[in-house]
């Protein structure tokens, strides 16, 4: 059970939304299995003839994102507006002010997820890996900290594989992998890594087949998990020919 | 009347730390099992250690394939410290103490000679260890709060500040304000054995005196690391209570204090009972070299980045041994007496434990170049 805040999820997968066609969100939710679905709160039309929200079932817990923040005072600003339309207490945090790379700033995600955290909200806050920050981050109140695999949306997998690992090792509260998962083998792997969740969404929106790659990920990820709590087998590795160590015992 | 080993006496400093309960608890829940062959070499294979990890590494079956946890030991001792051997000495500036512990040397009931050196008893002691080349010292008193007061042992950190880059302290358990005191002098490490982590051996042992409160010695390193020490060390005193447990608790112990404070460098001591003045039938007959290899294996294992020292309570065969599978740290001119280091000191006072490895500071040096390793003197340079 993945707990989150003052929720407990089955599902480990969090869907984003920002690449799918509004039609198609409905059916990868279905196979995807996906219990959280995020939303970037700038592409909320209210009255609007396509509002996102009207396609997103009422079981699904809606994660509303900063997306578009480039320092701490408007993530602030936009997890208010989120609360006000009724979007709850989850919020994920993305504070970036780097166009071309879209790498999150953690220095004002941290300002950001402390303000909020004060503020009841449930802060679930995209960083690039590093422990310091991350620790500052679960310090300041995170729910859950969300490092980035590689940059958004490139599908290029774990490139930060070995620092996500020593989150997992080191930090208490949840660790949702985020950004640049690029098929359901890195989805599995992060999970077998002992990661709580993975957030995928170029990977889908950009497969052939949307429905089809959204349940792949699902098994992916449910596979992953189950190999993480059935603790990994050895791997042999070269035997060592030089004297014992241990001879001056005898 | 005595006191309950599990309160605090009204005068101790209370600290918000859960670290106690959790040890004890998962103590408690540690039955020793033995584990197969199969567990322990899963085990050597992975590149991440949990707890279970830990008691399969201390199962007697680990025994038979210690060679191979040693040649795991040995990788990562190398690649957490490359072939740095770390030298230092301790230098006993006190033996009175106010406590009763049965094992213990300098036990306050003890017909020993008592001494207390002055401040230039002790400088001629630091000058006198200072020429053998030297330049990390660890301070040590025996445990008593009337005679070493805390700015006693600030004075004595302030002298040796004066002829040695990295000092350490191995007193009794302080409150924070006092630890404050010994690190504004020049102390940066501070070292408290918990000699054993079962409840009811301690109170067993120690029948009187400050040390017979479990839990303010338990939260010493927290409240060294909260005056701003750099580090701190722990032991159980191995062959005390079940071995298997306390080397797991200690490690727990460890671990969960470097987890609160990651910037605290976190140091081990294997320590095993030795025979005192008072008391030559003291040994620990159930913790035998290989048995004590396979502690200090299982430390390094479970806490890679740890320093672990060996001391002289050991034989010279085997800590040159340790050195090169798991140990990092090594004492050597080492004296457990009070004021032996300089022929001109005249108040000389008995020793804590016979000790096992009495080379000169250049004898241990020239092994651990022959060994291919390389001694380290100076550790640190502080600029504060």
């Amino acid at each position: 059970m993945l707990k989150l805040g003052n929720k407990e999820f089955q599902s480990r997968f969090i869907l984003g939304s920002g690449k799918f066609s509004l039609e198609l969100i409905k059916s990868a939710i279905h196979n995807a299995g996906a219990e959280i679905i995020t939303l970037a709160l700038r592409r909320a039309n209210l009255g609007g003839a396509e509002n996102i929200l009207d396609f997103i079932p009422e079981n699904i817990t809606i994660l509303p994102n900063t997306s578009g923040a480039i320092n701490a005072d408007e993530a602030v600003r936009i997890a208010k507006l989120s609360k006000e339309i009724g979007c709850g207490n989850f919020i994920k945090i993305e504070v970036i002010r780097d166009t071309k790379y879209l790498l999150p700033d953690n220095y004002e995600t941290i300002k950001a997820t402390e303000k909020l955290a004060n503020l009841g909200f449930y802060p679930l806050a995209y960083m690039y890996p590093d422990l310091n920050v991350a620790r500052d981050l679960a310090n300041a109140g995170a729910a859950a900290v969300m490092p980035l695999a590689s940059p958004i949306g490139s599908n290029r997998g774990l490139l930060t594989k070995e620092f996500i690992q020593i989150l997992i090792d080191e930090i208490e509260v949840p660790i949702i992998v985020d950004a640049g998962i690029g098929n359901p083998a890195q989805a599995c792997e992060v999970m077998q890594m002992g990661a709580d969740a993975v957030m995928v969404n170029t990977a889908i929106a950009t497969a052939s087949n949307i429905n089809q790659m959204a349940k792949a990920f699902k098994l992916a990820v449910e596979a992953g998990r189950e190999a993480y709590l059935a603790g990994l087998g050895r791997i042999i590795k070269q035997a060592d020919a030089s004297s014992p160590l241990t001879g001056f015992l005898d | 009347m005595r006191s309950d080993c599990m309160e605090f006496l009204p005068q101790m400093e209370r600290i918000d730390s859960n670290i106690m309960d959790e040890v004890l608890k998962a103590r408690d829940d540690y039955k020793c099992e033995n584990f197969e062959i199969s567990d322990i070499k899963a085990t050597l294979s992975k590149d991440r250690i949990s707890l279970i990890d830990l008691k399969i590494l201390l199962c007697d079956n680990a025994l038979v394939v210690l060679e191979d946890i040693a040649r795991k030991a040995r990788e990562l001792t190398r690649a957490n410290f490359g072939n740095s051997i770390n030298f230092f000495t301790p230098l006993y500036i006190s033996n009175y103490c106010d406590n009763a512990c049965v094992y213990c040397g300098f036990g306050c009931s003890n017909k020993i000679k008592r001494v207390h050196l002055n401040s230039t008893s002790i400088e001629k002691e630091l000058i006198a260890i200072k020429k053998t080349g030297l330049n990390e010292i660890l301070l040590l008193t025996g445990e008593s709060q009337t005679y070493s007061t805390p700015s006693y042992i600030a004075n004595a950190a302030k002298l040796a500040k004066k002829y040695f880059s990295t000092i350490g302290a191995e007193v009794y358990p302080m409150d924070t304000k006092d630890y404050k005191l010994l690190h504004e002098n020049g102390v940066d490490f501070v070292t408290i054995f918990n000699e054993t982590y079962s409840i009811k051996k301690y109170q067993k042992v120690h029948i009187s005196g400050n040390k017979r409160v479990f839990p303010y010695r338990f939260n010493s390193q927290e409240r060294a690391l909260l005056a701003g020490m750099k580090g701190v060390g722990f032991g159980a005193l191995l062959g005390l209570d079940d071995y298997k447990k306390d080397a797991f608790s200690t490690a727990l112990h460890a671990s969960l204090i470097q987890k609160k404070y990651p910037h605290a460098q976190i140091s081990i001591s294997v320590p095993r009972l030795r025979p005192t003045l008072t008391n030559s039938k003291i040994n620990p007959n159930s913790v035998d070299e290989r048995r004590l290899l396979q502690i200090i294996c299982a430390y390094r294992i479970f806490l890679p980045f740890a320093s672990i020292t060996i001391s002289t309570r050991e034989s010279a065969k085997f800590r040159n041994a340790a050195i090169q599978i798991a140990a990092n740290k090594i004492s050597a001119g080492v004296s457990v007496g009070i004021g032996t280091h300089d022929e001109t000191n005249h108040d000389k006072g008995s020793e804590q434990f016979e000790i096992s490895d009495s080379r000169s500071v250049k004898e241990v040096y020239d092994d651990v170049l022959k060994l291919g390793l390389q001694p380290v003197f100076k550790d640190y340079e502080f600029l504060s």
